[in-house]
């Protein structure tokens, strides 16, 4: 089956964001292909790379990252739920005037068009949120 | 363009969070794309279609117009849960915009008609 995968809700805060992954992870195994992975509202803070949790838990932004490589997954972060949370890739930065990027490596920054499109493409979007 | 059925299904009231704002924006990218896009109101989400936001006090931009605008966008099928209303004492008179109240249940069969749902 083609998948898609609306996450909703941001990284250490909402269990959202684990069960997203947590059923990427387990839909892959299972053989299903995933078309996209769309990151909305605080769902865009699951891509900044400077996140640093303690070294004893997870790491939630890199894990995405390393799934993402392993499967040639379409990360996609919403641009403006990612303007409006200071999500930052070099296009960005360059047209808004910021000195700095934190987008992690694997996603990119896209509009909602994307997860419409999504929805036409795949057999089921599953939104992951509160 | 493929055509799909899409609900954005509202459940949170218009402030205090982001979503109903946020969640416009996909009703409006989804009529851009051409999708056959409806929107059911539950829970609290009925509080979003509630005639007369003022939200100076609070300093947030209202977006109660947008709603009004829907139908500039041909998305006319605005659906609220009659419990929800009814347990907030609204009826669709207290709402900014025409919409169809139905039962939950109703609502129900209508989302199992989609092939998309999309909650906020």
């Amino acid at each position: 089956m083609i998948l898609s995968i609306l996450v909703n809700e941001g990284p250490y805060t909402h269990q959202a964001s684990d069960s997203a992954y947590q059923f990427a992870a387990a839909a892959l195994a299972k053989g299903h292909e995933i078309f996209r992975v769309f990151f909305y509202h605080d769902g865009v803070n699951n891509g900044t790379r400077l996140t640093t949790p303690p070294q004893d838990d997870r790491n939630i932004v890199s894990r995405w990252s390393k799934l993402g490589e392993e499967h040639k997954l379409d990360l996609v972060v919403c641009v403006a739920a990612a303007q409006r949370r200071g999500i930052v890739d070099e296009g960005e930065a360059r047209r808004n005037g910021k000195d700095a990027t934190n987008l992690a490596p694997g996603f990119r920054i896209s509009g909602l068009g994307q997860l419409i499109e999504a929805g036409i493409q795949s057999d089921r979007t599953v939104t992951f949120g509160d | 363009m493929t055509t799909k059925k899409f609900m954005i299904v509202n459940r949170k009231a218009p402030y205090g969070t982001v979503y109903a704002l946020e969640s416009l924006e996909v009703v409006l990218i989804g009529a851009a794309f051409e999708q056959d896009v409806s929107l059911a109101f539950m829970d609290d989400g009925v509080y979003q279609l509630k005639k007369g936001h003022q939200t100076k006090g609070i300093g947030m931009k209202a977006f109660e117009k947008t709603y009004g605008a829907l139908e500039d966008y041909d998305v006319t099928k605005l659906y609220v849960d009659q419990e929800s209303m009814a347990a907030r004492g609204l009826t669709p008179e207290d709402l900014c915009v025409p919409v169809e109240m139905m039962p939950r249940a109703d609502l129900g069969k209508l989302m199992e008609d989609q092939d998309v749902v999309l909650s906020f």
